[in-house]
């Protein structure tokens, strides 16, 4: 008597889904540690200006932002361009302390890395983003970044 | 009565969860990078700030009006014409009069090398759309860049993009030097009716 069975059909074994929940869990946990939550809610309308040399912006915990825009609420807000500022918006005079506080935030030895990304939208004439500019140059916040999506030019 | 063992927990459900969670962080997930134009400016003006004059054959005044029009030294141009006449200008490789002064400057790698004066002053209207104030300034900035790329071939056979990427700092600094960017951002006016 053999102790191996010829011919005999055999039912194929089930792929084990045992390890699902590892691999499952693994992609879980990348995503959860690269997730940033949007952290503001653009209160403005923001279709970036695309530029082509441009640089990525390193450690965003150093960046503040400002947005200006026209407003998306234009029954409310009217369609002047505003400055948003966190989340709610701004005058052009709210700049300083804005930037102030934010520094206060910061360890003193990093108070010059800092720098303003300036997120303005494409249809936004230059009058207030020069006034901003303005302020930034008052309270010594000269670093600073236009914020622009990229462009992918064939050469 | 015999120690019952407790009945296993069923962990199927287990993947069901996971892929909830999962599903989750994926919709809210953005992995936006912020890019731009890094510029810096001026200190703020000091009151007994001496007035520094500076050659007109030195300076390219890039004008641009509120109907986003650009002027490039009282010639009316287009936008994508911007980039070739800021290299001529910038490099100056026939020495033209017309173009900026060169001094001889003593920098790393390059020994004594002939480097232009050369000042840009850019000027909008406060009606100047946005878009339009971004798309010269990345105009300059791609002239620079151009006139940094053909240099650092031309002497080391690598581009200034490779030594930027490498963070090879000596080189970046060196090829800088040679071609440095200057902008120089006048206060706006207001003639074109710019309103806010």
């Amino acid at each position: 008597m053999s102790k191996f069975k010829k011919g005999g059909k055999k039912d194929l074994p089930a792929v084990s889904t045992a390890s699902l929940p590892d691999i499952v869990f693994m992609l879980l946990f990348f995503f959860m540690v690269t997730t940033v939550m949007r952290e503001v809610d653009l209160k403005v309308k923001m279709s970036q200006p695309e530029a082509t040399e441009i640089k990525k912006l390193e450690n965003k915990s150093l960046v503040n932002y400002i947005y200006i825009g026209e407003p998306t609420d234009v029954e409310t807000n009217g369609t002047t361009p505003r400055i948003q500022l966190n989340d709610a918006f701004a005058t052009v005079e709210d700049i300083q302390e804005y930037i102030e506080t934010k520094r206060s935030e910061v360890d003193e030895q990093v108070i010059p890395l800092l720098t303003t990304s300036l997120k303005v939208d494409s249809d936004t004439k230059m009058g207030i983003v020069t006034k901003v500019k303005q302020e930034l140059r008052e309270v010594n916040a000269l670093k600073i970044s236009y914020s622009t999506r990229e462009r992918n030019e064939k050469k | 009565m015999a120690a019952k063992t407790p009945p296993e927990i069923n962990a199927g459900s287990m993947a069901d969860i996971a892929f909830l969670l999962l599903v989750f962080f994926l919709v809210t997930t953005t992995m936006d990078t912020d890019f731009g134009l890094s510029r810096k400016l001026p200190p703020p003006l000091e009151p007994d700030q001496e007035v520094v004059d500076i050659k007109q054959r030195n300076v390219l005044t890039v004008l641009v009006n509120a109907n986003d029009q650009l002027l490039v030294k009282g010639e009316l141009m287009e936008v994508q014409d911007l980039k070739e006449k800021a290299k001529e200008f910038i490099a100056n490789v026939n020495n033209l009069e017309t173009l900026p002064e060169k001094e001889s400057k003593e920098i790393m790698f390059f020994g004594n090398i002939m480097v232009s004066k050369q000042v840009i002053s850019l000027q909008n209207d406060n009606g100047t759309s946005y878009d339009m104030y971004i798309q010269v300034q990345n105009e300059l900035a791609r002239a620079y860049n151009e006139l940094r790329n053909e240099l650092s071939e031309q002497k080391f056979g690598k581009t200034y993009d490779y030594y930027v990427e490498a963070k090879d700092k000596d080189h970046v600094k060196a090829i800088r030097k040679v071609f440095q960017q200057r902008i120089s951002e006048a206060e706006p006016k207001d003639i074109g009716g710019g309103n806010e």
